[in-house]
């Protein structure tokens, strides 16, 4: 503990380009991409297969069995894709690899949440005579929201704490105090390295249920 | 064998002449995911029993999984291994802990989920509390349950493959590993597609687990 304690305190790990400071929001920013894009694409997807009359398990079992894709192999796989098509080493093939592996839990409990809404209060908005656009804008998304949020706060955590394996393909985030340290048995620069995506995590994860409150204040005890 | 084998997307042949290798790392990827999912199954037992028996620690126990789950997964087996060694342990210790975030919340809402109507009628029958608990709360707290374990088989046979990092086996995360570093892309995608296989064989095994629990108890439970 002492030792996390010491490259947490020596000021010069913070600064310069490979400083703490400059990898952790390096890895901020990456892993807001990254929800950001998993958000977009699977709420909307969400919703649309929850209003199948058949299928949608399938669909569920489908994107649940998605997350037995190993990140670092998606990392491997893109690397060259991305190299050819010139977005080079680092960012974009670990935004690639944390979005595939953010999607499933952001679908599934939005699927759950849409899913579990009583039949009843969908007949009285459509008795109030909703179109299918109103129904979704008013109805199911306000009342999936506590479900939507809390996929979206695992997939963070999920996010945060797998996007160090960024630093395979060279993305310097946090992930590079992990490998650095590993590479060179410096067990101080490895522990602090975990230590700080852990914190980061935790943070991330206290600021969301704080969203998640005021977003939902009826849901408050 | 011929440098030809080794140039297209996937080659049917290299994997035709390591057929026997292929065997012992689906083996070995079942065994590390098994021992994973079942000793994490029992510690959340414990440790949601605690939660619903002592209310106040059950926001510490799910906050505790939750760190657990986030100490990034390269960082904990390079620290475990001074401690523990390059063993099964090593590898078992890490997976077992990212198994306690889907597990733990997922029994306690289904143990939760059982009327207590039902709790006073097994109480009456004369039941104790440990054949209340593994003959009616269990049973009725299944759908839950293996909810929470068909999520928490399917992310440790994708986690397996990262103990391949760090020699500790790893099941067929070694060819995809092996595909990486030497840039052939063979045996990443036959790692690929088994971890995917596995996944699904596991996935089925709990649809199945599922079936034969008796409807009338899966109906209750809802």
């Amino acid at each position: 503990m002492r030792s996390i304690w010491e490259f947490l305190t020596t000021s010069a790990n913070w600064g310069g380009r490979r400083g703490i400071w400059a990898r952790t929001s390096a890895h901020l920013w990456l892993s807001l991409v990254s929800v950001a894009i998993a958000s977009t694409v699977a709420v909307p997807l969400g919703i649309w297969v929850a209003g199948w009359k058949r299928g949608a398990g399938a669909v569920a079992a489908i994107m649940n069995i998605g997350r037995a894709i190993p990140s670092f192999a998606i990392l491997a796989l893109v690397l060259p894709i991305s190299i050819r098509w010139g977005f080079g080493l680092g960012f974009w093939p670990t935004v690639v690899a944390m979005v595939a592996l953010a999607l499933p839990p952001i679908f599934l409990s939005t699927l759950t949440g849409v899913r579990t809404i009583d039949p009843s209060v969908r007949q009285a908005a459509d008795g109030m005579g909703m179109s299918r656009w109103e129904t979704i804008r008013q109805v199911e998304l306000p009342l999936a929201t506590p479900q939507i949020i809390t996929g979206i706060r695992i997939s963070t955590l999920a996010v945060i704490a797998t996007a160090t394996l960024g630093a395979l393909v060279a993305f310097s985030g946090l992930g590079s105090f992990i490998e650095e340290g590993r590479a060179s048995f410096d067990q101080p620069r490895y522990l602090g390295g975990a230590a700080l995506v852990v914190m980061f995590a935790l943070l991330a994860e206290s600021l969301l249920l704080a969203v998640q409150r005021l977003l939902t204040p009826w849901t408050r005890p | 064998m011929a440098q030809s084998d080794l140039d297209g997307f996937f080659s049917w042949q290299w994997v035709f002449d390591r057929q026997a290798t292929v065997r012992d790392r689906v083996i070995e990827h079942i065994q590390q995911t098994t021992i994973a999912v079942g000793v994490g199954f029992l510690i959340s037992i414990a440790l949601s029993t605690v939660a619903i028996r002592w209310n106040w620690t059950a926001k510490p126990i799910t906050r505790a999984a939750a760190i657990l789950y986030t100490i990034p997964s390269l960082a904990l087996f390079t620290a475990l291994i001074p401690i523990t060694g390059l063993t099964l342990l090593t590898a078992e210790i890490a997976l077992i802990s990212y198994t306690l975030i889907n597990l733990v919340p997922s029994i306690i809402t289904g143990l939760q989920s059982v009327p207590a109507s039902v709790l006073d009628a097994a109480d009456g029958m004369g039941m104790g509390r440990a054949r209340r608990f593994w003959t009616v709360q269990i049973p009725l707290a299944a759908p839950q349950i293996i909810a929470g374990l068909r999520i928490a088989t399917v992310t440790t046979v994708g986690l397996v493959t990262i103990s391949s990092f760090v020699a500790l086996g790893g099941g067929v995360g070694a060819f995809i590993n092996d595909g990486r570093a030497r840039a052939f892309s063979t045996p990443l995608v036959l790692g690929v597609a088994l971890s995917i296989l596995l996944a699904v064989g596991f996935d089925l095994l709990f649809i199945l687990l599922e079936r034969l629990i008796p409807p009338r108890t899966r109906r209750t439970a809802q």
